[in-house]
């Protein structure tokens, strides 16, 4: 059954390669079957390899295939190679599931779109690259997926490449990514230097034996990576090409920029964690870079119109929530956030998506209101994964998710009072501009009109995820409430050098219940905070925003803290400047002057032909004379 | 005697094809396309031999060797060899060369006789530059395809063909000056110190010599190739050589051509000045991070297509020169995979936007925008050799590139990170290219005939190159380990005396 293990990115690239090839002849619905249907076959066998896991799981918790050999210099020799464990399968049935879920939704919501089948064919590679990024043996295969993610994504943030500032988007979401991809591959030189593989588990194995905690080596690849995962997961300081990515259509930002690719980085901290763990700083800087995103994007969160962009900041947030556990040791509950997240996410994002398809690509949620009444199951799912994501306590898979995380933010060996606080303001924040969202958009009157209702191609995703986001929860419960630990126990054989889970049993009952209400209050607060200023008394933000001041902190918060400005100013347009002036090539001009100098040394002698033999008697008595006093003063 | 029939029959089918042009423009491409396959065949036949499996003989140095008799008073002999090394180079030109014959199908109208032979002129010359085991022989080479290269720049080519031919001559005149200079220094020097006066390339090889005698003429051989690579500061006549140059040219002068350059570092001047060329690193490496950030930057700032294509050459080859100085294993075959990849992806490129300017008759990215609408094939293939260029993993640049910088890493983390900094620089220009030529609004209102079956052919042959060179290099890698491990022998010894000193 394993064997199958291969077939699971193939078929996604065989459906690209389909696409690519034939996409303009299948048709629509052909090419809906083939982009869909490869998804999905991969999904279910996912499905089955999970189901083998449980019921006989393979010795070690792991399986790997090989393919062949890829490469072999010297002692270096990285091959194409699958390997399966609690963490890569969890990973694997995310990326296959929701994208099934994804791409059945793209269905309906592409429908008239001229560029059918180049979208399904992006989509397809978008998932084959992401299945190699989670399912690689080795970090070099690892980044094939990287960056073909980061391809697809500067695609599909592109796809609609008419318009100049979908380009710009897509140019900035991949060069932004890619500067924090070069500090990836440099951390990678060092590996190979160093450990002389990139083989992940004899990586783990040999930096364990060879570095000692602490250790420079360690933590400059550590931070390296870091470098990498901050880029992709969209975390300070590289996270503002995020928000513009929204310029792709809505089933692209559910599937690649919330739910799967954008986790990347939480995925490369999560599969090298050793390298961390043997670098205690780099995990404070990881925990810390967490914390201070998601506070920075939730509050930009606030200032926001779009619906999409609310959303995208929602979802840096929300990866600072991982990063956040990662950073204080809670690996498999940053996995656990990282699955409801997609859950809850990719049906925040497909729901805001059938309101855009209703109401003809408005994006404004001032400009919607009252959809309640209009779109009754899109309101209705996007309500659940909202409370989802606002972590309403104990009916959405989020509170569960993130009450882990805080818990640990607290408790854990790597955890800090003050992680724990930002986590938990966080919460508060979450809750009020996720509801600000729901009331303004979805309450009120009607501003405008509905044209057409999503079909059931459109529905069924939103169904399926909004029961995922509800009892996706359900598997990991808090220590008093029966203490379910159905995920971390599954995922504990990829964490197995983990030290610290133990540790968490010394704290009592009592502590947890308290870390949890106070949450729980925060939380609630947000929405009630949320109701008062947004739907109940909206005249208090009018008059609020009447003053100067703060018009200016509302500017500030809608360019997402005015980082965009700063990296123009600092990178972008000095290196266009330079382009600019240097146009004809400085180094060129040098050339051009000594040629210059030939010109006029030609010109010159050529002044001395003149045809006259008194001149060139003369010129050839003053050489004489000068060859001949040379001869007698020396 | 197979190594002089490789030479032999592209410089008779270039005779042949030139007397048959002026009357059948037809017949010209077919015999210039048979004589290269043919040549092709041949070249594939004898190395599938020697290459066919994982393992060969590692006694023998020389694959094939021949050797006769030229000029015995002086030591000049006709002394021809083929390692793994020049296999790889022999079969990458050959390979352009058919390219580059088909590439020209269309676009060549005129006098198409004189430019079929001149080109294949161009790949005998080339041909014997990478099979030359005697130093006189292969300047004798090095001068062969250079006369040839003018003509095709100063006769097909663009607006400012004048300019850039001549350019393009006296770059490359004075550089050999250089290169001759240092070889005949190298051969007194060598009669010096053992008496005998030759030219060839295994008894030179060891010679004995001052350390500053030995950095002197290092320095010609150095410059020499440098030039031709290009390195910086060495390159501006690159960009208007490629400009200019019709498709064919510029297929072969950035695919092979340059690759003339790296070859002669790595075979000439690094193995005949080991220490010399160790001390010297250095100063090599720097010209290469230089090289490969500059000429980013310099490509982000073109509208020219093709002077943005030339200028990431440039780029590409600053990796070369910073991976060979790095001297080790995994930097070395790095550089012959760059070698291979940059032909393809740069031959590519500059076929793409070759059979774009026969379209729209404009290289400005500024009256162009949208192309992806009326020609989708013409912007699936941009946006592959696009991502080929900024290495993209999984095609051959990608391999190469991660080679040479792991390789590098070891030599110099300083180098290195700056270098690296370089690939954030190639996907500027990559992107840069996509969205001023495909991207964007069509704003002229093109409507481009797409891809004809003859280019998607051509096309093909090099995605099918560089995906496998990405997935399965192995092959690659297995055929140039001995002359890599040797070179990495030759410079390591000196490591260990500096170390001691």
């Amino acid at each position: 059954m394993l064997d199958l293990l291969w077939l699971i990115p193939a078929l996604p690239l065989a459906g690209f390669l389909v696409l690519l090839f034939a996409g303009e002849k299948l048709g629509k619905s052909g090419v809906a079957w083939v982009g869909a249907g490869s998804v999905g076959i991969s999904a279910l066998i996912a499905g089955l390899l999970k189901w083998t896991f449980l019921t006989s799981p393979p010795e070690g918790h792991h399986f790997t295939q090989a393919l062949w050999t890829w490469l072999d210099v010297g002692a270096f020799k990285p091959e194409i190679a699958l390997y399966l464990d609690p963490l890569s399968l969890v990973m694997t049935l995310v990326v296959t599931g929701v994208g099934f879920l994804i791409h059945l939704y793209s269905v309906g919501y592409m429908h008239d779109d001229e560029d059918y089948s180049r979208f399904f064919a992006c989509m397809n590679l978008f998932v084959f690259a992401m299945l190699i990024l989670v399912l690689a043996d080795n970090l070099l295969l690892l980044y094939v997926g990287w960056e073909g993610v980061g391809l697809c994504s500067y695609l599909l943030i592109g796809f609609w490449y008419k318009d100049p500032a979908n380009c710009k988007a897509a140019q900035k979401a991949f060069i932004v990514t890619r500067v924090g991809d070069t500090a990836m591959a440099l951390g990678f030189f060092l590996l190979v230097t160093q450990l002389g593989t990139l083989q992940v588990q004899d990586l783990l194995e040999r930096a364990a034996t060879r570095w000692e905690p602490g250790s420079g080596m360690a933590l400059a690849t550590a931070l390296l990576l870091l470098g990498g995962a901050v880029g992709k997961s969209g975390q300070l300081p590289l996270q503002t090409w995020l928000p513009d990515a929204m310029a792709g259509p809505t089933p692209v930002s559910a599937l690649i920029h919330a739910a799967t690719m954008v986790t990347a980085g939480v995925y490369l901290i999560a599969r090298t964690y050793v390298i961390y763990t043997l670098a205690p700083a780099a995990m404070a800087a990881v925990a810390v870079v967490g914390a201070l995103t998601l506070l920075i994007a939730g509050l930009a969160a606030f200032a926001q119109s779009d619906i999409k962009r609310v959303l995208a900041y929602s979802t840096i947030s929300q990866i600072g929530y991982m990063f956040l556990a990662l950073g204080v040791g809670a690996w498999s509950a940053a996995m656990f956030h990282f699955m409801t997240h997609a859950f809850f996410k990719a049906l925040l994002f497909l729901a805001a998506g059938s309101v855009i398809y209703a109401l003809h690509h408005e994006q404004n949620i001032f400009k919607m209101g009252g959809i309640r009444k209009q779109l009754p199951l899109t309101y209705r799912t996007f309500l659940i994964g909202a409370s989802s994501l606002a972590a309403i306590p104990f009916i959405t898979s989020g509170f569960y998710s993130k009450d882990a995380i805080l818990y640990q933010a607290f408790t854990s060996e790597h955890g800090h009072f003050l992680l724990w606080l930002a986590g938990a303001l966080g919460a508060l924040m979450t809750s009020a501009y996720t509801f600000r969202m729901v009331f303004i958009a979805f309450f009120g009157e009607p501003k405008t009109h509905v044209h057409h209702k999503p079909g059931w191609v459109m529905n069924f995703p939103l169904l399926a995820l909004a029961f995922l986001s509800t009892v996706g929860g359900f598997i990991e419960l808090p220590h008093f409430m029966g203490h379910a630990q159905f995920f971390a126990d599954f995922m504990a054989p990829s964490f197995a050098h983990a030290a610290g889970h133990a540790a968490e049993a010394h704290h009592g009952a009592g502590l947890e219940i308290g870390l949890m209400v106070v949450a729980m209050a925060l939380g609630l607060g947000g929405i009630a905070a949320a109701y008062v200023l947004f739907l109940a008394k909206p005249e208090i933000i009018e008059e609020k925003m009447k003053s100067e001041g703060n018009r200016k902190l509302h500017a500030f918060l809608f360019s997402g803290l005015g980082f965009d400005k700063l990296y123009d100013t600092l990178f972008v347009n000095p290196y266009c400047w330079i382009a600019r002036v240097n146009k004809r090539d400085i180094v060129d001009l040098g050339y051009s002057f000594l040629a210059a100098v030939g010109m006029l040394v030609h010109f010159l002698l050529g002044l001395t032909v003149t045809g006259r033999v008194r001149w060139y008697a003369a010129g050839i008595a003053a050489g004489c004379l000068i060859l001949m006093s040379v001869m007698v003063f020396t | 005697m197979i190594l002089v029939w490789l030479i032999l029959i592209p410089l008779v089918g270039g005779v042949v094809a030139g007397f048959v042009g002026s009357r059948n423009v037809s017949a010209c491409r077919w015999i210039s396309l048979v004589a290269l396959a043919l040549d092709a065949a041949l070249a594939i036949g004898m190395i599938s031999q020697h290459l066919g499996g994982f393992q060969y003989e590692s006694s023998k140095v020389w694959f094939e060797e021949f050797r006769a008799s030229w000029i015995p008073v002086l030591g000049i002999s006709v002394h021809l060899g083929l390692d793994g090394l020049s296999s790889l180079m022999v079969l990458l030109t050959l390979f352009l060369g058919i390219i580059g014959v088909g590439a020209s199908w269309s676009e060549i109208q005129e006098r198409a006789g004189f430019f079929h032979f001149n080109f294949l002129w161009i790949i005998a010359g080339v041909l014997g530059v990478f099979l030359a085991l005697d130093l006189f022989l292969f300047f004798f080479f090095w001068e062969i395809m250079l006369v040839p290269m003018y003509f095709l720049i100063g006769i097909w080519g663009h607006e400012n063909r004048q300019y850039a031919a001549v350019k393009f001559f006296i770059f490359t005149q004075a550089s050999g000056l250089l290169m001759l200079l240092s070889i005949l220094a190298l051969v007194f020097v060598h009669r010096a110190g053992t008496g005998t006066l030759t030219f060839d390339y295994s008894e030179l090889l060891g010679t004995q010599m001052l350390p500053a005698v030995a950095t002197w003429i290092m320095l010609g051989f150095f410059i020499a190739f440098t030039v031709k690579l290009p390195a910086f500061p060495f390159h501006p006549w690159l960009p208007d050589a490629h400009t200019e140059a019709p498709t064919a040219g510029s297929i072969v002068l950035a695919g092979i051509l340059l690759k003339t350059g790296a070859y002669g570092l790595l075979r000439f001047t690094v193995p005949l000045f080991p220490e010399a060329a160790r001390s010297f690193a250095p100063v090599a490496m720097t010209l290469g991070v230089i090289g490969i950030i500059y000429a980013a930057l310099m490509a982000f700032s073109q509208s020219d297509l093709k002077r943005l294509v030339a200028y990431t050459s440039v780029s590409h080859m600053g990796f070369v020169l910073l991976g060979i100085y790095s001297f080790n294993e995994f930097a070395l075959q790095g550089v012959v995979m760059q070698m291979i990849c940059h032909g393809l992806s740069a031959g590519a490129q500059f076929m793409l936007v070759g059979a774009l300017y026969e379209r729209i008759h404009t290289r400005d990215m500024g009256k162009m925008g949208g192309l992806w609408t009326t020609a989708p094939a013409f912007g699936v293939a941009g946006m592959f050799f696009a991502m080929a260029s900024l290495g993209l993993p999984g095609l051959g640049n990608f391999i190469a590139e991660f080679l040479i910088l792991v390789g590098s890493f070891q030599a110099s983390v300083p180098a290195t990170t700056i270098a690296a900094l370089g690939l954030v620089g190639a996907t500027v220009y990559s992107l840069w290219f996509m969205r001023g030529a495909f991207f964007g609004p069509n704003e002229r209102g093109w409507t481009i005939v797409d891809l004809n079956a003859r280019e998607l052919v051509l096309i093909a042959a090099f995605v099918i190159g560089l995906v496998w060179l990405g997935v399965y290099p192995q092959p690659v890698l297995n055929a140039v380990a001995p002359v890599v491990q040797s070179l990495e022998k030759m410079t390591q010894p000196v490591t260990a005396a500096l170390l001691r000193s």
